[in-house]
């Protein structure tokens, strides 16, 4: 065997693009100011190849030969230690880690086994040249920027690897954990060292049962219950019994999110009686709803947040990769129809002298984040079509990582049923040592030894073999060959065959799977988190049709066991029982704890307005414009395809250079149907520092707003919740929590929007010592994401936010309160205190509903909710989009403000308000269709290209709008 | 004669082919997806159709170049079949990914005397994956599937489209037997100076698209599928937008070449 190393090389006279951006990284994270790099990436091939063979496989298939140049040579030969240039000193090798997913590499294997002769293995790598540094700078640069050492190895100098490492083959051996005998102190070591994150009274509760049972668990035993128990897969603490207590009240659930979000659900689906849309909700992989009389609609968000912390790019990756198998595991089978992600990451400009150690810095994380994001979704062929980014520098030790899909499944496929003595077959990618204790970790908090810690959490994804298996999948449930599927999440198979098996049982032959390499033991195969795998309940004479099928397009299917009636689950390698534990115990044994929670209302303080606010309109404006919450993510956005299959009708940028900020996208998911489906989100982190009731509950309505500005029907928006909250385990904390969750319960039902999904990730904070050996702890803000999927009858009547001609009306539409508080207005004037924006869901019932009855009645032209930045930024961002100017006047802005100042009216982020531009021939007819609702024409659509604001005579804004956009679009132009 | 009937490849993840499909339906020809083993096992299944069409999407993951591994397949198996395919005068067109495969197989643009690919799409000069709508204008007649296009405005969804010929004199060459039959534009007029974004990868020439030396092989990176309704137009709400969008006739005059 051979080991060869192909270099690849930009051709003379091309660029070294990775060069140029390590170079522009490098000064940006004050790695290095006079970087010389040259780049190359290439192939390790380890094979019985000749010269010459090789030198056809880099000709033929490795190297473009139009623009790159190969040295191809034997692994440790002189040529390939030859620097392209004397500036370079220094050589390092990055490649991944042994075990790693290196979809390049198996893609590179079989293509290089159809010239006809097969490698034995392949791994990229990535080959790095470098002058001008010492070895400090150099250990930062690779540290910083050049490799990621959770899943990367680095290699100084000369490649010294003579093969390509495989795992061996382990002797079986069975694994008993002495529980019986431990003390509470072992026991809580035993949680920790052995990466369980249990609490003392679970641990206790399984020693119990062991103890009954007359003997210890084995490895695999314990490792299962820990992960069905744990907070990532059980939800034990929303889900759980809390005591709550507030300024008005005390209020004890025996569970939480049941007795809220769900019990809304519930009486929402209950009014509607025979009109009731949901299908089905809060049970399966994804919230059902119907569509038209053909499809369902189904909708999922998911977190990915401590992966993505560690590795921004693999976490990222497979947390779209993940939330599209939740679509795809729901009912029978839902195909993927559109991606959102929203994103929370400190501020890029953070100082990089200031990072705690084992933070990695954010302008890196959004990088990763973004581009994993981009890798996965892309390569699956489904639009990203909605999104936001929030910064706050809270989350620098975590970052959070919102993804969501939407899929699109047959009216009569939306539920299954695992039948007695189905197979359990495995379909997709192969088991590995990717992804072990995912499930535990997650539910547990970051410290700065994390990263060593629990690397094995993180994974790598492959979009393509998950874009195989969607492909025969929804063939084979339109055949008709399972009985059911779900995917295979957090906990892998332990996770989803226990969660299928539940009410039967289930007996499970590991040795069946099929894995990456050897060497993995029966209790790695069963809690792996390999990325790509779903389970099907296969009836046994469907079988050999499904295989054939899968097999068909080199998709991977196996039968792994059976579902069984027997209420256990029976774990066997290779004939032994390795583990065996009663379902009921598995699922309902975890100890019931009551949790605290307690909410106090900080003290209120006004925010006070001083002479000289208000003075500065202009430059408040543009600041606010160019605050990165409110800046353009368009840097983002045309990362990502947000027009694959075809359906696209709103985009994320609209406008007449396209590049405006939408409110919402819409979809026609079936391409020969005129109805849509409507994309938004909601979440407003600053607000929950006020009060998390009101912060919730301006989510949802920014939510709604977003839907409805754009033309979705208000009486039929589904929303999810997702909850990214710090250490619940301290009473304020969960306090919080709570009382969001009563916020998203009044929400719903008043405005009969009922929420049909959701998830939580809790513990997300940051612990580490600083420079006197102190311990410090950062905790995220309170952060509620809301993500609401909206329905159009025809797309046609959909509206956009940019201003579209002159001597239009403009109209303001809703209440201006005095509610500066977490206002953007005050955070670039460094002002506390204030009124929180509030919602007042009478109010907002109708104006939701005069809105729609506007655009129905095609009387509006544009149409922009008014949020960060209130009523001078809605209309600048119209005025730019449009590339048109607009003049309106505060003279009669309907309000509740007891005297009224500039800053107020142009400024206050109250809720349920928009601005329509309304054409003066449909006046009449728009204002018919709000009655009820507050509204005033407020001034038009400009001849110029300025934004102009008087009271009464007085200018107090004169802006060019060609300034206002740029401030809007250069912070994040990167 | 029959409707025209149209093979789509599907290969693992290829992700265009569904809306690839409907565009050629809405033009009046049957459309089948068939996975490239089909292909694979049976070449001759290639004989009951007059149009064969790659979609796009990641065909292998773009995993060592976009369109590689799917071209390297095509000229190890299939290229025989193609190739009386081909010169049995029916069409065959490349979107995107599809483009990418075709220029890798050599069946677009002749290979050098080497064997080598004489061009290649590579990636784009911003290094970055971009979704834009861009401007385009037709040169020449020789492509059977822009006759009667002189401009169309499309949208580009990729990371590798930058066309580059091996040398200066490769170009020329194509330009003269006008094969560069689609390229970047600043704007419907196509007369202003084209720099980035309405060309959105820096392809030399502002090249977006090119046909075989017969106009009966067309590759092209922007998808005209993605405008065949007038909802598809990132304008549509401001009026603009024409309905069937412009990417339709792409397809409508593959079917016309059988009419």
């Amino acid at each position: 065997m051979t080991l060869w190393e192909v270099d690849i090389y930009p051709a003379s006279g091309h660029v070294d693009r990775l060069a140029a951006s390590i170079v522009a990284d490098a000064e940006d994270l004050q790695i290095a100011t006079h970087l010389e790099i040259a780049t190359a990436h290439g192939f390790l091939v380890q094979a019985d190849f000749d010269a010459d063979h090789i030198k056809l496989l880099a000709d033929q298939l490795l190297v473009d030969n139009v623009v790159e140049r190969a040295v191809v040579a034997q692994a440790g030969e002189a040529i390939l230690a030859e620097t392209p240039s004397a500036i370079y000193d220094r050589l390092i090798y990055v490649m991944p880690k042994p075990g790693v997913m290196d979809p390049v590499a198996q893609s590179t294997q079989a293509a290089i086994a159809d010239f006809g002769k097969p490698a034995e293995a392949v791994r990229t790598f990535r080959k790095y040249w470098i002058g001008g540094l010492d070895d400090a700078q150099t250990q930062r640069l690779v540290t910083k920027l050049l490799a990621n050492d959770s899943v990367e190895q680095v290699i100084y100098g000369p490649m010294d690897l003579e093969r390509l490492s495989f795992g061996k083959s382990q002797p079986f051996e069975l694994k008993t954990v002495n529980i019986r005998s431990l003390d509470d102190d072992q026991l809580q070591l035993l949680s920790k060292e052995g990466q369980l994150y249990l609490t003392l009274v679970e641990m206790q509760t399984i020693q119990k049962y062991f103890q009954q049972l007359d003997r210890d668990p084995t490895d695999i035993e314990l490792e299962t219950v820990a992960q069905t128990w744990s907070e990532h897969c059980s939800h034990k603490t929303l889900a759980g019994k809390i005591a709550y207590k507030d300024e008005k009240q005390e209020l004890h659930f025996d569970n939480m999110l049941k007795e809220t979000i769900f019990a809304a659900t519930q009486q929402i689906r209950k009014s509607l009686g025979d009109d009731d849309w949901c299908v089905s909700v809060f049970k399966d992989n994804a919230g059902i709803v119907t569509f038209n009389d053909e499809y369902n609609i189904c909708f999922k968000v998911e977190t990915h947040n401590h992966p993505s912390a560690l590795e921004p790019y693999g976490g990222a990756n497979t947390g779209i990769g993940g939330v599209i198998r939740d679509p795809m595991g729901t009912g029978m089978g839902a195909k993927p129809i559109c991606n959102t992600d929203v994103f929370c990451f400190a501020p890029p400009e953070t100082d990089p002298g200031s990072l705690p150690q084992g933070v990695l810095h954010p302008r890196r994380v959004m990088k990763g984040v973004v581009s994993g994001v981009r890798d996965y979704g892309n390569r699956m062929g489904i639009p990203t079509v909605n999104g936001a980014v929030y910064f706050d520098e809270r989350y620098l030790g975590n970052p959070l990582v919102y993804c969501g899909n939407v899929g699109l499944i047959p009216v009569d496929m939306s539920f299954k049923e695992v039948k007695p003595n189905d197979l359990i077959v495995a379909v997709g990618g192969r088991t590995g040592r990717d992804g072990i204790h995912g499930a535990t970790f997650s539910s547990a908090e970051l410290t700065s030894e994390s990263e060593s810690l629990s690397g094995g959490a993180v994974q790598i994804g492959n979009a393509i073999t998950e874009k195989m298996v969607l492909d025969v999948l929804l063939e084979a449930r339109d055949r008709n060959l399972y009985n059911a599927v779900t995917d295979c999440g957090a906990g892998g198979f332990s996770s989803a065959v226990g969660e299928m098996g539940e009410e039967l049982g289930a007996e499970v032959w590991l040795e069946k799977a099929p894995l990456k390499y050897e060497g993995l033991t029966y209790t790695e195969i069963w809690i792996s988190e390999a990325q790509e795998r779903m389970v099907l309940a296969v009836p046994e004479e469907k079988w050999p049709e499904l295989q054939a099928l899968f097999a068909s397009e080199g998709s991977e299917a196996v039968v792994l066991g059976k579902f069984v009636p027997t209420g256990n689950l029976t774990l066997t390698y290779n004939g032994n029982t390795v583990g065996e534990l009663d379902m009921r115990f598995l699922h309902d044994g975890r100890p019931p704890i009551v949790r605290d929670a307690v909410f106090t209302p900080p003290a209120t303080q006004p925010l006070t307005l001083n002479g000289e606010d208000g003075k500065s309109l202009g430059d408040d404006l543009r600041k606010i414009l160019s605050s990165l919450n409110v800046a353009s993510k368009e840097w983002i956005i045309r990362q990502y395809d947000h027009e694959v299959q075809g359906g696209s009708v709103i985009k994320p940028l609209v406008g007449v250079q396209n590049d405006g900020p939408s409110d919402a996208a819409v979809v026609r998911p079936v391409l020969n149907s005129r109805k849509g489906i409507v994309l938004s989100c909601g979440m407003n982190p600053h607000f929950g520092d006020f009060d998390p009731y009101d912060m919730a509950a301006s989510a949802i309505d920014e939510a709604l707003r977003n839907c409805i500005a754009v033309g979705a029907d208000p009486s039929k928006i589904a929303i999810l919740d997702n909850f990214c909250w710090g250490y619940t385990d301290r009473p304020e904390t969960l306090g919080t929590l709570v009382r969001a969750a009563l916020a998203c319960r009044d929400l719903a039902v008043a405005l009969g929007t009922p929420f049909i999904s959701g998830k939580d990730s809790l513990n997300n904070e940051f612990s580490y010592f600083d420079e006197h050996g102190d311990k410090k702890t950062i905790a995220i803000p309170s952060t509620l994401l809301i993500s609401a999927m909206g329905q159009v009858d025809d797309v046609s009547t959909c509206v956009t936010m940019d201003l579209k001609q002159s001597g239009n009306r403009l109209y303001l539409v809703g209440l201006t309160k005095d509610e500066m508080g977490g206002s953007h207005w005050s955070v670039v004037n460094d002002k506390l205190g204030g009124q929180v924006p509030q919602v007042d869901t009478d109010l907002a019932k109708t104006v939701f509903g005069g809105i729609h009855a506007a655009i129905q009645a095609k009387t509006v032209r544009a149409c922009h909710d008014l949020s960060e930045g209130g009523l001078a930024v809605a209309v600048a961002e119209m005025a730019f989009a449009g590339g048109i100017g607009a003049e309106i006047s505060l003279d009669n802005i309907p309000h509740q403000l007891e005297s009224p100042s500039v800053v107020q009216l142009l400024y206050s982020e109250s809720n349920t308000r928009f601005v329509c531009e309304v054409p003066e021939e449909s006046a009449a007819a728009f204002e018919a269709a709000l009655a009820g609702a507050p509204f005033a024409h407020i001034g038009h659509v400009a001849e110029h290209k300025e934004l102009v604001v008087k009271q009464g005579e007085t200018k107090l804004l004169d802006e060019p709008i060609e300034l206002l956009k740029q401030a809007w679009q250069a912070p994040l132009n990167w | 004669m029959a409707q025209p009937k149209a093979l789509l490849i599907r290969s693992p993840g290829t992700n265009c082919d569904q809306e690839t499909a409907y565009a050629f339906e809405q033009s009046g020809a049957t459309a089948d997806r068939v996975h490239l083993n089909r292909l694979l096992e049976k070449p001759e299944l290639l004989h009951d159709y007059q149009i064969l069409a790659l979609s796009g999407g990641f065909s292998y993951g773009d995993d060592i170049s976009a369109g590689r591994i799917v071209g390297s397949l095509l000229r190890h198996h299939l290229m025989d079949a193609v190739k009386k395919f081909h010169e049995d005068g029916k069409l065959i067109l490349g979107i995107c990914n599809g483009f990418q495969i075709l220029i890798k197989t050599g069946l677009l643009l002749a290979d050098d005397e080497q064997g080598l690919p004489s061009s290649t799409l590579a990636w784009n000069d911003c290094h970055m994956f971009q979704d834009r709508w861009v401007n385009l204008k037709t040169s020449g007649n020789k492509c059977v599937f822009l006759q009667g296009i002189n401009q169309m405005y499309l949208p580009v969804a990729h990371a590798e489209g930058r066309f580059v010929a091996r040398d200066e004199k490769t170009l020329n060459a194509l330009e003269a037997a006008g094969q560069l039959c689609l390229t970047y534009a600043a704007n419907r007029e196509g007369e202003d100076e084209v720099t980035f974004p309405d060309n959105p990868n820096g392809a030399q020439r502002h090249v977006a698209g090119v046909c075989d030396e017969t106009g009966r092989i067309f590759g092209l990176m922007p998808h005209p599928e993605r405008y065949i309704d007038r909802t598809h137009h990132p304008r549509w709400t401001r009026g603009e937008g024409t309905d069937p969008g412009e990417g339709l006739k792409v397809f409508q005059n593959a079917v016309a070449f059988f009419g």
